[in-house]
């Protein structure tokens, strides 16, 4: 990525998003594909076959050297001392109060040199308070100039990383990552954002440019995805995500994601704040409506007209065809099966809370 | 781009047809307007019988990603819904002049109808917008 379109930044591949049709918009200061053809479409094609996603608005960095390790046991969530090579990990990075900065995952390519996937939105941020607190002997390097991200998404995704990658790559396991043979600072790793089967490449801008065209050009039925379908599938997922579902202000345990959290590790950043918050008080719940309407972040979410909490992330659920949601409620009403209601256009829709995710591959 | 010439559109992409019988106006969305849309998946259709204003929000669409009000082209009571729509919002899509019709409202004011862009108006309006 590199160039800028007006004041929006573009990656590498925005020509080609425009040779196709893409409808373009505005994410976090990127100028980005909502869709192609058509969210729905584009979210069939990756639930059914494959998908590709240009995702190279987010961070890309290495850390490296013998303090690498040290580093990350105090700044992440995991503990990253149980990662091998070639593993990932998703991870968090809290505040000193306990509030999540990010959501990330780490890749270990060595003991020594860590691939780091972070947020669009707060690569800045993020950057600078990786640098700000750098173990001796680690060194941290943002690289995502002139690098690009790839996702191949779907059931079939592991036959077309064969023909562009090869048989070895396409082995790679779950939440594993490789080097990619023959690119120059290349890996492959079998980690995505959809709830299905998938692959990402991250490689040099070129790299990217010709893996993005040999898997559209061949016969291989691979459909283009935007951030539209990205943001159904992941929802159907009930993954979170950034900047909607959690932020500075909420702690892993009221996100749901306490799995990411291992208390028995050393100290980390938030690590006290968060131990004497782990019953907290509202818990992020997955809820789905019962009639025809689609919640939306914002909206509010009441219990017999008395108000819980809000939507925080919100759409139609193509595989279930009905409007699905994530947001906050006092954890009292957070039990599955809990029956509430979500405030549409100054209607009340009824809506039942379930234990999630909404699709499982 | 379809903009038929036998009907009247607002700046807000509605297109009006007004019945042989001059009893009714039947209002749907243009062609335009589905294409920015995409993906319809749920249409919210006011109750017959509702008296509405010109420029009142008085339906909702809803495609996957945000919903859009659908405003009344002239003032009047609603007459009939496109029921359909509530089964099929995908003809919102696939025909947004015929069978993927919103609303008909009775009017009440029959200078609004004049008021109205006509086809070589809306396709200007249209070419300034995008």
């Amino acid at each position: 990525m590199s160039a800028t379109a007006g004041d929006l930044q573009t990656t590498a591949l925005h020509a080609d998003h425009v040779r196709l049709g893409a409808k373009l918009v505005d994410f976090h200061g990127w100028e980005m594909p909502l869709y192609y053809r058509g969210i729905i479409e584009e979210h069939q094609a990756v639930r059914d076959h494959v998908g590709i996603f240009d995702i190279s608005h987010m961070g890309q960095v290495l850390l490296s050297g013998a303090g690498a390790v040290v580093t990350l046991q105090q700044l992440v969530t995991i503990d990253v001392a149980k990662l091998q090579d070639g593993q990932a990990g998703y991870a968090l990075l809290l505040n000193h109060e306990g509030g999540i900065r990010d959501d990330i995952i780490v890749y270990r390519l060595t003991a020594e040199r860590w691939l780091i996937i972070i947020n669009c939105g707060n690569r800045e941020q993020d950057v600078a308070w990786l640098q700000s607190h750098l173990a001796p002997r680690a060194t941290l390097a943002h690289v995502s100039a002139g690098r690009s991200i790839v996702a191949v998404q779907g059931p079939r995704a592991a036959e077309v990383i064969r023909e562009l990658a090869g048989e070895t790559a396409a082995g790679v396991g779950r939440f594993r990552i490789r080097v990619l043979p023959g690119r120059q600072e290349g890996w492959l790793s079998r980690t995505g954002y959809t709830g299905s089967d998938g692959y990402e490449f991250f490689v040099r801008d070129a790299d990217a440019v010709e893996l993005w065209r040999k898997a559209l050009d061949a016969d291989y039925r691979v459909q283009p995805a935007g951030l539209g379908a990205r943001d159904t599938l992941r929802l159907e997922a009930c993954y979170r995500l950034y900047g909607n579902d959690m932020d500075e202000t909420t702690t892993p345990f009221e996100a749901g994601l306490g799995w990411v959290v291992d208390l028995t590790k050393p100290d980390f950043i938030g690590k006290t704040a968060i131990v004497q918050r782990q019953e907290p008080a509202r818990r992020l719940v997955a809820f789905e409506l019962s009639d025809a309407a689609i919640p939306r972040s914002g909206y509010a979410i009441s219990l017999s007209g008395r108000p819980l909490g809000a939507v925080t992330s919100g759409s139609f659920s193509p595989a279930l065809r009905k409007g699905i949601g994530l947001g906050y409620v006092p954890s009292a009403a957070a039990t599955p099966g809990t029956e509430v209601e979500v405030e549409i256009r100054g209607r009340r829709h009824a809506a039942v809370i379930v234990k999630g995710p909404f699709y499982r591959q | 781009m379809n903009i038929p010439a036998d009907l009247r559109y607002t700046k807000s992409h509605e297109w009006a047809r007004r019945e042989a019988d001059q009893k009714s106006v039947v209002v749907g969305i243009t062609e335009h307007a589905q294409e920015e849309l995409k993906d319809v998946v749920f249409v919210e259709l006011p109750p017959v019988g509702k008296a509405v204003k010109a420029g009142e929000a008085v339906a909702v669409v809803e495609s996957v990603k945000a919903a859009f009000d659908i405003y009344a082209p002239v003032s009047g009571t609603i007459a009939a819904v496109n029921t359909q729509l509530e089964r099929q919002p995908q003809l919102v899509n696939q025909d947004s002049y015929g069978q993927g019709w919103f609303f008909k409202i009775t009017p009440s004011q029959s200078k609004e109808w004049e008021q109205l862009m006509s086809s070589g108006d809306y396709t200007k309006a249209l070419q300034v917008s995008t």
